[in-house]
C-alpha cells in the first residue's frame, strides 16, 4: 500500500507517496530529483548513496522509504548555501584534489560531514574509520584524507 | 623554461559540480518519453538455443518491445566481428545476450525479462586455455566471421618478436632462471556502472549518450550497425556524459549499447540501458587473465644476454580490443632494460569464459609481473643485488631498442636512485624480522600509442567576444583530469588565465576526431594539439592587432587622461612601435614587447576580439588543428615499430611485513618514482599516481574475479575486494623525475597507466626479501603465502 511519507529534506518539509518496499534512494532520485545521491552497488557496500538521516550517515539503498517518515534528511544538494556556493567540506574536496571521476564524491562528502559534526577534530584513524564504508576507485584516498583534514581545520576556525 | 600555469597545483575545473552532486552521469540522464531496456542473459556457458518464447513478456502491461535475434537484423560487433548484439543459434558464455525488453519503467522491464523462456541444448564447455587448445576440444566458434570453418580455438592474431639470437643468448648466459607467472581476471570496478541512452530523431539519425572512451570509433561502429539494420547513410552522434570512471571499459562498443539502439529503433522512443553492480560484475568484460612463461639470463657481470617470453591468454568467448594486450606486452618484453637477444610470442585462445577487455596498463602489468619477479630471481642466482642488477642493465636516452623503439629521454636511472634512497634500500634489505623491501621498474608508452591507423587528435579553440576560450576536444574526461590538463595547457600556450578556458562536453557532433582516450595519451595529445592551436590563434590575434592596437590604445589614453588630469603621457609613437616591436599576450592582455609600462598601453583580449568582430567584414577567431604524433604503427607479427613518440619509465619500491602465522602481507610503505617528463598539474598528477597505486595494491593482494565453469562467483564488493581507505593505511611517497621531453607538451609524457604497472612485482619482491617465498600467481593471498612458507619448511 502506497503511503504518504513526510520528512524534512535539506531544510524544507516534503510529503511524497512511497511504496512499502521502495528504497529511499529511489524516492530521492526519482520523485524528489535529488540525483546527487548516487547508486554504486545497491547493497550497502560502497557508500556512494550515503545521506544523513537525523545526524547519522545512512546508505539510502538499504533504507526503506516509508521509514523516512518524521526524519530530517540531508543530501548533497542540501550542503551548499541558498545560492550556488559550495560548503566548506565541498570546497575542501575541490581544493585538495579529493575528486576524480566524482561518482563516490557526494557519499564521501556526506560521510565527512557526519564525521565532522560528531568529531570536529578527528585523528587520521578516526577519519579512516568514518570513511571506511565509502569506496573510491580513482583516488587511492590520500587526497580525500587531506580534504577532510583541510575541512576540519577551517570549520574549527569558523566556530 | 619558466611556466605561468604549468606546474602549479590547481584544482580541477570539473570538480565543483561533482562536489555539488550536479554533474550529470548516465544514471542521472533522462529524455522525454524515455523507455528502460533490460537484457535476458544466457546463464549457460555453452549451449545451443532451441527456442526463445517471449509471448508472456510481450503481454505484460508496460512492455513496449521484446527483441531477439529472430526478430531483429543480425548485428555483428567487435573488431574481429565474432560477437553478436543478440545471439541466434548458440551461446558461448554465461553472459550472452539472448533477448531484450523495453518497458515504461525498469521494474516492468526486469519482470518481463524474467518471463522470457529460453530452451537450450547444453554443449560441452572449455574453461582454460589448455583445455581449449586440446586436440578434441569442442569449438567455441565453428566458423570465422567470413563463414569459413575453424579448426581450433586459437585466435587468428599473431604477436611475435625475435631479435639477435635468443638461442645463442641463452647459451651465452652464465646464469639463467625460468618461471611461469599468472594473473587473474580483474574487474575494473568503476564506481559508476555502465549504461547508455539511445534515441532516433524523425530523420532516422541516431544520438547515443554513451559511457565511452572512444566516441569516434564508437560512432564508426554504430554507423556500421545502422547500415546493417537498413539505415544506410544515417548519422550517429555520440555524446559523452560525466563518467563515473572507465579504466579501459570504454575502449569497445558493447552489446548493451547495440541493444539499446535496436530497442530505440523498434519503439521509436529513447531507451536507456543501465547495469547495476551485480550486472556490471557479471555481464561486463573484465581484464584478461594471463599466463606468462619467462626466462632471462645474464653473464658473470650481471649483463642480460637474453629474454624469452611466451604468453598464453584466455580470451573468453569473443574478442574485444583487449585481445591486443600483447601489442603492449611486447614493449617491456623487448625494451625494459638493455637485452640483446629477445624472443616474444603470444597466443590467445577462445574459451567459454566471460570475454575480456581492456584495463589500465593494457597487458603491461601482466608482463611486468613476470619480468620483474623473474629478474629478482635471476639476480639472486647470479649473486647480484636486485637494485644493482637493474642499474647494470638500465636503459639510456638515445638508444633504439630491439623492437625499434626510440628512447628520446630516459629517467629510469634517476628513478632507481630515488627509490633506493627513499626506501633506504641497503639498510632495509637486511632488516630481518619478517620485514623486507623490494622494487620493480616499468616501461610504457608515454607519447601516444599507435595501435590504430591514426593516433591523432583534433582540437578546436573558439574565441568569443568576451575573451573566453572554448575548447572542443574529442578525448574523454573520465576522472583522470584531462580537462584540467587541457585548461592549463591552453592557458599557458595562448596566454590567458585558466579560468577563461572552457572545455566543452565531448560530442562527435561538435568535436574534431580523436582516436580515443587510451594508452596514457590524453594529456600528451590534448596539450600538444592545444599548443599547435594556440600558436595559430596568437598569430591571428597579433596580425589583427597590428591595425587595431594603435586605435584602441589611443582611446585608452584619452580615457586615462580624463580620469587622471595631471598625468603626462610619455612620447610614444605607437604606430612605429607596432612596426618594430612584437606583440605578446599574458593573462589575456596584449602588449608590445618594447613598449614602456604604461597603464593605457595595452589591450585586453576581449576588447581586441570585439574590434575584430564588430566592423565591416569582421571576423571571429578560431583555430582547428589535428595533431598526429611522430610514431609508427608497428608490424606486430614481426614485432617492430616505434609505437610511441616517447616512453615513460618508473620505479616503485615496497616495504612489507609478513605474518608467518597467517600468511598475511602488510604494506608498511610504498615509494613511487616516475619519469613524467614534466609535471603539468601536481595535484592531478599525484591523484593519478595515488589512485593507480591503490589499483596496483588491489591487483597485488586481493582482487580476483572467481569463476566456476564460466560463471562469475563473486559479483559484488563484499566478495570482490577493492582497496578501501582502511587497507590503504600506509605512507606513500611520490617522486616525479622531470626529463623534459622535446616531444611532450611542455616536456610532459603520458602517465595515466604507469602508476599501477610495477606495484605487484615490487610487493612480491619485498615478500621474498622478508620471508624467502616467491609467489608467482596473483593475487598474493595469505593462503598462497602460508602454503609457500609450509613448502619452504
Amino acid at each position: 500500500m502506497t503511503q504518504i511519507v513526510s520528512f524534512v529534506l535539506n531544510g524544507a518539509p516534503v510529503q511524497v507517496p512511497a511504496d512499502p518496499h521502495q528504497r529511499l534512494i529511489d524516492l530521492l532520485r526519482g520523485p524528489l530529483h535529488q540525483t546527487g545521491t548516487k547508486e554504486g552497488c545497491g547493497q550497502g557496500e560502497c557508500g556512494a548513496c550515503t545521506v544523513i538521516i537525523d545526524g547519522r550517515p545512512v546508505n539510502a539503498c538499504l533504507y526503506p522509504a516509508p521509514e523516512a517518515d518524521g526524519t530530517t534528511i540531508t543530501t548533497i544538494e542540501g550542503l551548499g548555501g541558498d545560492n550556488t556556493e559550495l560548503s566548506t567540506i565541498q570546497r575542501a574536496f575541490v581544493e585538495c584534489g579529493g575528486i576524480q571521476c566524482g561518482y563516490c564524491t557526494p557519499g564521501m562528502i556526506l560521510s565527512t560531514k557526519a564525521l565532522l559534526d560528531r568529531r570536529p577534530d578527528p585523528t587520521e584513524a578516526e577519519i579512516r574509520q568514518g570513511l571506511a564504508g565509502n569506496l573510491c576507485r580513482c583516488t587511492g584516498y590520500v587526497q580525500i584524507i587531506e580534504s577532510v583534514k583541510w575541512a576540519a581545520e577551517r570549520l574549527r576556525d569558523k566556530s | 623554461m619558466a611556466y605561468r600555469h604549468i606546474g602549479q597545483e590547481t584544482p580541477r575545473p570539473d570538480s565543483a559540480d561533482k562536489a555539488a552532486g550536479q554533474a550529470v552521469y548516465i544514471h542521472d540522464f533522462e529524455r522525454p518519453q524515455m523507455l528502460h531496456g533490460k537484457i535476458k542473459f544466457a546463464e549457460q556457458a555453452h549451449a545451443r538455443i532451441v527456442d526463445i518464447d517471449t509471448s508472456k513478456a510481450e503481454r505484460l502491461p508496460g512492455v513496449k518491445a521484446v527483441i531477439t535475434a529472430q526478430n531483429t537484423p543480425e548485428v555483428r560487433i567487435g573488431f574481429m566481428r565474432d560477437n553478436f548484439a543478440l545471439k541466434r543459434d548458440k551461446v558461448r558464455q554465461f553472459r550472452d545476450e539472448v533477448a531484450a525488453v523495453a518497458a515504461i519503467d525498469p521494474d516492468i522491464a526486469a519482470e518481463a525479462v524474467e518471463l522470457i523462456e529460453v530452451t537450450y541444448e547444453p554443449l560441452p564447455g572449455v574453461f582454460t586455455p589448455k583445455e581449449a587448445l586440446a586436440e578434441e576440444a569442442p569449438l567455441i566458434h565453428e566458423t570465422d566471421p567470413r563463414g569459413q570453418p575453424r579448426e581450433n580455438n586459437r585466435l587468428d592474431l599473431r604477436y611475435h618478436h625475435e631479435s639477435g639470437d635468443p638461442h645463442l643468448g641463452r647459451q651465452a648466459a652464465k646464469y639463467s632462471v625460468e618461471g611461469t607467472f599468472s594473473t587473474p581476471l580483474i574487474q575494473q570496478s568503476c564506481m559508476g556502472t555502465a549504461g547508455c541512452v539511445a534515441e532516433f530523431d524523425r530523420n532516422h539519425h541516431l544520438t547515443i549518450w554513451a559511457k565511452t572512451q572512444i566516441p569516434f570509433l564508437a560512432q564508426r561502429d554504430f554507423i556500421q550497425m545502422l547500415g546493417a539494420i537498413g539505415l544506410k547513410e544515417r548519422n550517429c552522434r555520440v555524446i559523452v556524459p560525466a563518467l563515473g570512471g572507465a579504466f579501459g571499459t570504454g575502449l569497445d562498443t558493447h552489446a548493451y549499447e547495440y541493444i539499446s539502439i535496436l530497442l530505440a529503433w523498434r519503439t521509436g522512443r529513447p531507451v536507456k540501458v543501465l547495469y547495476d553492480r551485480e550486472q556490471e560484475f557479471s555481464y561486463l568484460s573484465p581484464r584478461q587473465s594471463s599466463e606468462v612463461k619467462i626466462a632471462q639470463g645474464c653473464d658473470e657481470n650481471g649483463k642480460l644476454t637474453f629474454r624469452w617470453v611466451d604468453v598464453l591468454m584466455d580470451n573468453g568467448a569473443y574478442t574485444s580490443w583487449g585481445a591486443t594486450y600483447p601489442t603492449v606486452m611486447m614493449l617491456p618484453a623487448t625494451s625494459l632494460y638493455r637485452v640483446p637477444n629477445v624472443y616474444f610470442d603470444a597466443k590467445l585462445v577462445y574459451t567459454n569464459n566471460t570475454y575480456c577487455q581492456a584495463m589500465r596498463g593494457y597487458g603491461n602489468p601482466e608482463l611486468n609481473w613476470a619480468l620483474e619477479s623473474n629478474l629478482d630471481e635471476l639476480a639472486e642466482v647470479a649473486g647480484i643485488d636486485p637494485l644493482e642488477m637493474r642499474r647494470i642493465n638500465c636503459n639510456r636516452a638515445g638508444e633504439i631498442t630491439p623492437m625499434g623503439l626510440q628512447v628520446t629521454t630516459c629517467g629510469l636511472r634517476d628513478c632507481l636512485e630515488s627509490v633506493s634512497e627513499k626506501i633506504e634500500w641497503t639498510a632495509k634489505r637486511r632488516q630481518g624480522k619478517r620485514r623486507g623491501v623490494g622494487l620493480a621498474s616499468l616501461f610504457h608508452v608515454g607519447g601516444g600509442g599507435r595501435i590504430y591507423r591514426s593516433d591523432g587528435s583534433g582540437l578546436i579553440l573558439k574565441l568569443d567576444d568576451f575573451g573566453n576560450v572554448n575548447v572542443y576536444y574529442g578525448g574523454v574526461e573520465m576522472g583522470q583530469g584531462l580537462h584540467s590538463a587541457l585548461s592549463l595547457g591552453v592557458a599557458e600556450a595562448l596566454g590567458v588565465k585558466p579560468d577563461k578556458v572552457f572545455v566543452n562536453p565531448t560530442d562527435t557532433g561538435t568535436c574534431p576526431w580523436d582516436v580515443g582516450t587510451h594508452a596514457s595519451r590524453g594529456a600528451f595529445m590534448a596539450c600538444n594539439a592545444a599548443i599547435k592551436a594556440a600558436a595559430d590563434l596568437r598569430r591571428q590575434i597579433f596580425t589583427h592587432a597590428k591595425s587595431l592596437f594603435p586605435k584602441i590604445v589611443a582611446k585608452n589614453l584619452k580615457r586615462y587622461q580624463k580620469k587622471h588630469p595631471h598625468y603626462t603621457a610619455p612620447d610614444v609613437d605607437v604606430a612605429a612601435l607596432v612596426d618594430r616591436s612584437t606583440f605578446e599576450m599574458r593573462d589575456g592582455v596584449v602588449r608590445l614587447a618594447d613598449a614602456p609600462d604604461e597603464p593605457w598601453l595595452s589591450v585586453s583580449l576581449d576588447t581586441l576580439l570585439r574590434g575584430i568582430h564588430f566592423r565591416s567584414q569582421g571576423e571571429m577567431l578560431l583555430s582547428h588543428v589535428f595533431y598526429d604524433p611522430p610514431n609508427e604503427l608497428p608490424d606486430f607479427e614481426k614485432g617492430r615499430g616505434n609505437m610511441s613518440a616517447t616512453y615513460a619509465y618508473g620505479v616503485q619500491g615496497a616495504e612489507v611485513e609478513v605474518d608467518v602465522e597467517t600468511g598475511e602481507v602488510t604494506i608498511l610503505r610504498l615509494v613511487a618514482s616516475h619519469d613524467v617528463g614534466r609535471v603539468l598539474n601536481p595535484q592531478t598528477l599525484k591523484g593519478q599516481m595515488y589512485g593507480a597505486l591503490a589499483q596496483g595494491v588491489g591487483y597485488a593482494l586481493y582482487e580476483e574475479v572467481c569463476t566456476a565453469e564460466g560463471r562469475i562467483l563473486n559479483p559484488n564488493f563484499a566478495d570482490y575486494k577493492i582497496p578501501t581507505i582502511a587497507e590503504m593505511d600506509f605512507p606513500i611517497e611520490l617522486d616525479f623525475i622531470e626529463t623534459d621531453d622535446d616531444r611532450g607538451p611542455f616536456g610532459a609524457k603520458g602517465v595515466g597507466e604507469p602508476g599501477l604497472v610495477p606495484t605487484a612485482p615490487a610487493i612480491a619482491n619485498a615478500v621474498y626479501n622478508a620471508v624467502g617465498v616467491r609467489i608467482r600467481d596473483l593475487p598474493i593471498t595469505p593462503q598462497k603465502v602460508l602454503a609457500a612458507l609450509k613448502r619452504k619448511g
